[in-house]
Formats: structure tokens, C-alpha cells, sequence
């Protein structure tokens, strides 16, 4: 084997899957994962693990994996991970850990992502369950929201051995790991619920339907219900829109509400009862993952799918795995393209989008080139759908309806980066709702820290 | 699972259900709505709340069959149980944080249309509780569509209804009544609330702008989660962008663009007219969708 190349793993052809929704990875048997392990340089001073949010130790999980001991392997990664068959799907690797791998200097880096989701999935094959042992304390944590800073808390939580609730908006556990990224990244059946099903396994209690700050306040949770503790996960639900013309037109949704219909609601399913928009022409506006998800989502409904992106191929905010997975399927890129209005018919329905190309100057803010408007370069696109994905905010409801909670001028909730603690006492937080829009591994990383945070406030209280 | 302790044919396509919903019976006010899902994988449907006994943790809810998911939810008896209850959602009626007595020294009226007698009854009940009299004009098509006309005359001061047939009560449509208070009658209101169909709430405002009468309605616009997540129940009110769902779904109705929201509001129509006929036909639907072809 080529030790500078990844061991190749296994996909659906992008033909048949550009119209299905089953997982577009098919993952790595026994015999390859040991194959790639043996890439794995074990370095003394593993950069790995600096790149890795929750420093799962690397080397010595893929020293495992080598050795074909994959029970020991999958203790290693649990021991800091407590979603590990997801993160091994979905987090942005050649950024954190692979994207510090001495093997990526001249070649390709080990595929940590993938053996960590192979031994994820080896554990639940088995159904083997997280190891744990505790006893309860006698005190109880309530967790608002269910997406990866909520599960990674009340995972921790329980172990200590609190009494923890999860409490949740919409009608499944899950958070965005339901409602946003679709079945073909993230099986629901075999990966998500079976996550949360761990946990309930581990104790924890979850309680759907129910709205902090409209079902029921914190205040309420803490001063009537018996709860010595709260943390918030409650993410960054609101969707951003462009504030152009033609923007409330029927057929432009936002990547939320279309991503919403497709997951959660199973509206792609013929059964279901939910419906959504089937298009001709599509156009997602914006080049992070949510943006793919959208159109690889709009794609397998069956369309012609354009990115349309303000800045240049290189800006995509995207992971890398999802651009490529995008393009191979057929969605189009229209790179340095910005939209201004967009187009209706007599009906106030969708029928094109009218933009202007756009070129980068100098670096911003973000230390990405600005993209500047080329003057004279409109022209129009002819499309009956358009998907925003700009990005989203936290949901005041809850910072609006708890006392004594500061947030800052983003919307965000404001708390201590290392314990997670709020401007009220008892309250912690973490997560998209403190970071804004982020990754689920970040958002995981500081539920668990939070749970330290939690933990140590009870312990001393 | 949420119970439903009684359920009432009210109307040939109006149903009322009192549900066991503990959390939304102890926090909910009136202008507050719910969303329910019949049964596992059905459609996730907001509904206004009617009443709630927060003595006994159940809400009352009242519906008119639309489509496939209200249909749907129509089929379930006392005893049956709904899959999921959230809520309450929406922000509470702005009456429920305006002081009493200058509620007091206020006429207030509500205009009610149809199914729309449900969100106005506990505004009007929730001010006769607080000792605020105010008069209410109910419209229906024919008297045989006309709801809740006992309980809404044991809150309200007055109680004027109209039919669009004159089958009973007054003839016409509820802005002919509103015109006929203000202009013949003599009356003097200093407030409206208009809730019903977005066709009547848009020609209620065009009248009470007229009169010089601050109206406010309440949207019910496509929803999914109802949190403010997903942004389908956009509204463009005094040129901005507001979410129904948290931001509502009361507004201002002299400065809601009703044109765009009724655009919106059909925009499943076809999809959601197609389900509906599946749904309530059956096997037996051989046409007349203007979908199927089976007309042909």
C-alpha cells in the first residue's frame, strides 16, 4: 500500500446517491480500519490531539484499532467523547486533528474521522455500552435542548451522578443533529437515536415538547421544580435572511425551515404527511455546511442545484468532505456571485434570482479577502426555489424570560469559557446559544467542560 | 401522549377538544397558540388556544378541518390521545400586559369570523374576568357554521352576530356590522381585535382605518416549529420582517401586508389540496382534484 495515501474508503456512487437518502459514506471495514491504523506514526508529542476540542487521545485509541482490540479502542474514545459514532461523521477533521497530523506534511493524513466513526459504530454493532458506574447524589440538572452541548452535558452530568432532564422544544431528541443534518451525513435510525438511546440507558430523563421560556422559565425550573443547577444548550436557531427584495416570495425558504421539512418532518419520505417543495431549479444561497446539506438535500428531491457564494472557491466555510461530496453529485457552483433581488411571477411565486458577480479585495475582519460587487455585472438566474443559508442567531426566548442572564450584542448568551457559568448563579451555558452558529464538536466541548463547571458549583455549594 | 378528555363535533367541519396538557394549562394566556401532531409522523399543526383550566391542566382547542393533517386530527375521539401538545407559543395578548384600569375606560371590540370566535373567546373571557366590558361581533356564513354563541354571550357585554345569508342574526358581513355600529348605532370604539380568515382581518382593517379605530390581528400563518427556527411564518408588517410564531402572532393589522400573507399562506395548496382528497377519499377518489388526472 501507498503509506502517503489514505486507505480509500467506501462510497455509494454519487450517481445513485444523488437520489437516495441513505449515508453517502459506507465506512471502513475491520480490515481496512486496522490497515489504515497502521498509518498512524504514534508520535510522543501528538499534534492530533491539540486539534482535537475534547483531546480524545488519538494514537492510543488507533494503537487499538491496530492491534484489532476495538472494545479497548472505543473505551479510549469514550473516555472524552461522548458522541463519538457522530463526531467521526461530522466534524470538520481537516481542520482539528487530521489537519494536524505529521503524516499530512507530505502526504495524506491518517483518516482519524473515519476510524473513530468505524469504532463507534463497531460499539453499537455490538451494542456495547458506554462503560459507567455511578451513584446518585441526590441532586437535580436540568438540560435545555437536546442537540451535542446537551447530550455531551447531560452525559457527564449522569455519570457524576446527578438526576438530569433534558428538556426539548420540537417532539424528538436530537437538536440539530435531527433537524438539520440530513440522513444521507448522519443516519437518524442507526446513529442519533441510538446515541440518545445510550444515554437514557445511562439515566437520563428527557422531556420533549416542552419550551423553556414559553412551557416553562427557568426560574420556574429552579424555584418550584427542585433544580439545583440549569445548563443551556439551547443553540442557534434563528434563521438570517439577506433583506432583499422578493425575499418573502413562495418558494425562497430558509435552509432551517427546508432542512426542517426534509429531516425532522421526513417530508421527502412520500409517507409523510409534511410537505415540501419540489423544484426545477434551485438556488442555496451561501458555502457553509448547512448550504450543502441544503442542496444535496434539494438535489436527491430532485432538481438542477446552484451554490450561489459570495466569495471565492477557497472561502468555502464548508468541510471539504461535503464540497466534494456535493460537487461529485451534480450541484453546481456559482463562486463570486451574489445575490440582489430576488424574482417573482403574477402569482408571487419564484422565478429567478437576479445577481452580480463579485471579486475580492483586501482581507477583512474575518481575515478573509472581502468580496466586492463587480459595477454592471447583474444578470439573472432562472430558478423556482431559492434556499437561504446565511448563517443563524440564538433564540432570545429563554435570555428574554430568565432574570439576570447578560447576553452580549450578538444575541449570545454571556458565559465563563471554562465552566460554562452564566451572569446567574446556578445557570450555565454552552454551545451554539453562547458561541453563535459553530460546530457540533465545539458545541459537545463545551457541554462537557460545563459539566465540570456544574459539578464543581454543586460539589461546593 | 396528551389525552383528550372530550371531543366535540361543533360544526359540520369545526371540532372542539379539551386536551390534558399540564405544562401549556399552567403557563398559557389568551392569544397563545399550540402545535399538535395527531400521531407519530403527522404533520405538526399550530392551533390557537380557546380556554384552559389551570385547575384541572387542560386546554380546550378549536379547529376547522383544512386539509389532510386537520382531517386527520378531526377522526380522534374523548379517550383518544394526541401524540404531542408544545406550547404555549406566540406572545400572550397585548390586553394581558396593559394595565386594567385603562382597559376600563376603553370600548373595545372584537370582530370574530368564523373558526376565528375560537382566539377571540378567551381575550374576551379573560377581560369579564378582570371586570372589563367589551362588545363582540361574531360572523359566519350560514347559522349552521356559527360557534360558541353561549359562551361568548356569557363574557361579552354585547354580542352581535352576523351571518353572510342573514340566516341568522344580522345580515352581511362583519364590516358592514362594524360600519353599522360606528355610523348608525351611535357606538364609539377605541379598540379592535380582529381575528378570522386573513380575507376578513384585511377588510376589517381596511374599515376600522376608515373609522380611525387601532385594530390588531392575530396571523396564522405556515408554521413548523413554531420557536422561531425555521422562518415559514414570515410577515411583512410596517415593511419589516417579523416571525409569527415569536414575534406574533398578534401585529398591528393597520400596517400588516395581508396581500403577501395570503400569497404565503397557499403556498401548499396544491400539494396540501392533493393529500386532503387522498386522505378523505380514499380509494374511492377518481378525479376532481385537477391533479390526479383521474378526471380524465
Amino acid at each position: 500500500m501507498d503509506m502517503m495515501k489514505k486507505v480509500p474508503i467506501r462510497e455509494q456512487d454519487p450517481e445513485v446517491r444523488a437520489h437516495n437518502f441513505d449515508e453517502v459514506c459506507l465506512g471502513y471495514t475491520k480490515e481496512q480500519a486496522m490497515l489504515e491504523a497502521t498509518r498512524c506514526l504514534e508520535c510522543k508529542n501528538p499534534f492530533c490531539v491539540m486539534g482535537c476540542p475534547v483531546s480524545v487521545p488519538i494514537p492510543e485509541f488507533i494503537h487499538k484499532v491496530k492491534e484489532g482490540d476495538f472494545d479497548k479502542a472505543f473505551e479510549i474514545i469514550s473516555e472524552c467523547n461522548t458522541l463519538p459514532a457522530i463526531c467521526g461523521r461530522v466534524c470538520p477533521q481537516e481542520s482539528q486533528c487530521e489537519g494536524k497530523c505529521v503524516r499530512g506534511i507530505k502526504g495524506e493524513s491518517v483518516a482519524i474521522g473515519k476510524l473513530e466513526r468505524f469504532v463507534a459504530d463497531y460499539a453499537m454493532e455490538k451494542g456495547k455500552r458506554r462503560p459507567h458506574s455511578h451513584e446518585k447524589n441526590g441532586k437535580k440538572v436540568a438540560v435545555i435542548g437536546s442537540g451535542p452541548a446537551s447530550l455531551a452535558c447531560a452525559g457527564d452530568l449522569v455519570k457524576y451522578g446527578y438526576d438530569v432532564t433534558i428538556f426539548e422544544a420540537l417532539h424528538e431528541a436530537g437538536g440539530v443533529l435531527l433537524y438539520g443534518i440530513p440522513e444521507f451525513r448522519l443516519p437518524k435510525e442507526d446513529v442519533v437515536k441510538k446515541e440518545i438511546a445510550m444515554l437514557l440507558h445511562m439515566g437520563v430523563k428527557i422531556e420533549l415538547n416542552t419550551v423553556v421560556g414559553k412551557s416553562v422559565t427557568i426560574d420556574e425550573l429552579m424555584d418550584k421544580e427542585g433544580f439545583d443547577a440549569v445548563f443551556i444548550g439551547s443553540g442557534a436557531g434563528l434563521p438570517k435572511f439577506m433583506g432583499i427584495k422578493g425575499e418573502n416570495a413562495n418558494g425562497v425558504f430558509s435552509a432551517n425551515e427546508y432542512l426542517t421539512r426534509s429531516n425532522l418532518m421526513k417530508a421527502f419520505d412520500e409517507n409523510s404527511a409534511t410537505p415540501i417543495m419540489r423544484a426545477k431549479k434551485v438556488a442555496v444561497v451561501g458555502g457553509g455546511n448547512v448550504a450543502m446539506d441544503a442542496a444535496r438535500t434539494a438535489l436527491r428531491l430532485g432538481g438542477e442545484v446552484h451554490i450561489i457564494y459570495r466569495r471565492s472557491e477557497a472561502e468555502l466555510p464548508a468541510r471539504k468532505e461535503e464540497v466534494h461530496h456535493a460537487k461529485e453529485e451534480g450541484v453546481i457552483f456559482d463562486i463570486l456571485t451574489n445575490p440582489v433581488e430576488i424574482l417573482t411571477d403574477d402569482n408571487g411565486c419564484v422565478n429567478g434570482i437576479k445577481c452580480v458577480k463579485m471579486e475580492l479585495g483586501e482581507p477583512d475582519a474575518s481575515g478573509r479577502r472581502r468580496p466586492i460587487t463587480i459595477d454592471g455585472s447583474e444578470f439573472v438566474i432562472d430558478v423556482d426555489m431559492v434556499i437561504m443559508s446565511l448563517g443563524t442567531s440564538p433564540n432570545p426566548l429563554i435570555s428574554s424570560t430568565t432574570k439576570g442572564l447578560e447576553i452580549n450584542n450578538r444575541k449570545c448568551i454571556v458565559a465563563d469559557e471554562i465552566t460554562g457559568q452564566t451572569t446567574r448563579e446556578g445557570v450555565f451555558a454552552g454551545g451554539d446559544a453562547v458561541t453563535g452558529a459553530a460546530t457540533v464538536i465545539l458545541a459537545m466541548s463545551a457541554g462537557r467542560s460545563a459539566a465540570v463547571g456544574i459539578h464543581d458549583y454543586l460539589c461546593n455549594k | 401522549m396528551y389525552e383528550i378528555l372530550n371531543a366535540q363535533k361543533l360544526t359540520d367541519d369545526i371540532y372542539s377538544f379539551v386536551v390534558k396538557a399540564q405544562r401549556v394549562a399552567s403557563s398559557c394566556l389568551p392569544g397563545q397558540f399550540v402545535i399538535v401532531r395527531s400521531h407519530e409522523n403527522a404533520e405538526r399543526i399550530p392551533l390557537t388556544i380557546c380556554d384552559y383550566d389551570r385547575e384541572n391542566s387542560t386546554i380546550t382547542l378549536v379547529f376547522q378541518v383544512v386539509g389532510a393533517g386537520s382531517l386527520r386530527l378531526s377522526r380522534l375521539n374523548t379517550g383518544d390521545f394526541l401524540h404531542d401538545v408544545v406550547g404555549p407559543l406566540g406572545c400572550e395578548s397585548e390586553l394581558c400586559n396593559t394595565d386594567i384600569s385603562e382597559l376600563k375606560n376603553k370600548n373595545i371590540l372584537f370582530v370574530a369570523g368564523g373558526v376565528g370566535t375560537a382566539p377571540v373567546f378567551p381575550q374576551v373571557k379573560w377581560l369579564k374576568e378582570h371586570g372589563v366590558d367589551c362588545d363582540v361581533i361574531v360572523g359566519a356564513k350560514t347559522k349552521d357554521m356559527l360557534i360558541m354563541e353561549d359562551q361568548m354571550k356569557k363574557y361579552a357585554t354585547n354580542l352581535y352576530i352576523t351571518t353572510d345569508d342573514g340566516s341568522y342574526g344580522r345580515q352581511g358581513l362583519v364590516t358592514k356590522v362594524i360600519e353599522d355600529l360606528v355610523n348608525i348605532e351611535g357606538k364609539h370604539y377605541d379598540m379592535c381585535i380582529a381575528i378570522g380568515p386573513m380575507i376578513m382581518m384585511k377588510f376589517c382593517c381596511i374599515t376600522t382605518k376608515a373609522l380611525s379605530i387601532p385594530t390588531t390581528v392575530s396571523l396564522n400563518p405556515i408554521m413548523v416549529d413554531g420557536t422561531g427556527m425555521c422562518g415559514a411564518c414570515r410577515v411583512t408588517v410596517g415593511g419589516e420582517v417579523k416571525f409569527a410564531c415569536v414575534d406574533g402572532p398578534e401585529f398591528d393589522g393597520h400596517l400588516v401586508d395581508f396581500d403577501e400573507a395570503m400569497i404565503r399562506q397557499n403556498i401548499y395548496k396544491t400539494e396540501e389540496g392533493r393529500a386532503y382528497l387522498k386522505e378523505k377519499e380514499g380509494d374511492t377518489h377518481h378525479g376532481g382534484c385537477g391533479h390526479c388526472g383521474g378526471e380524465q
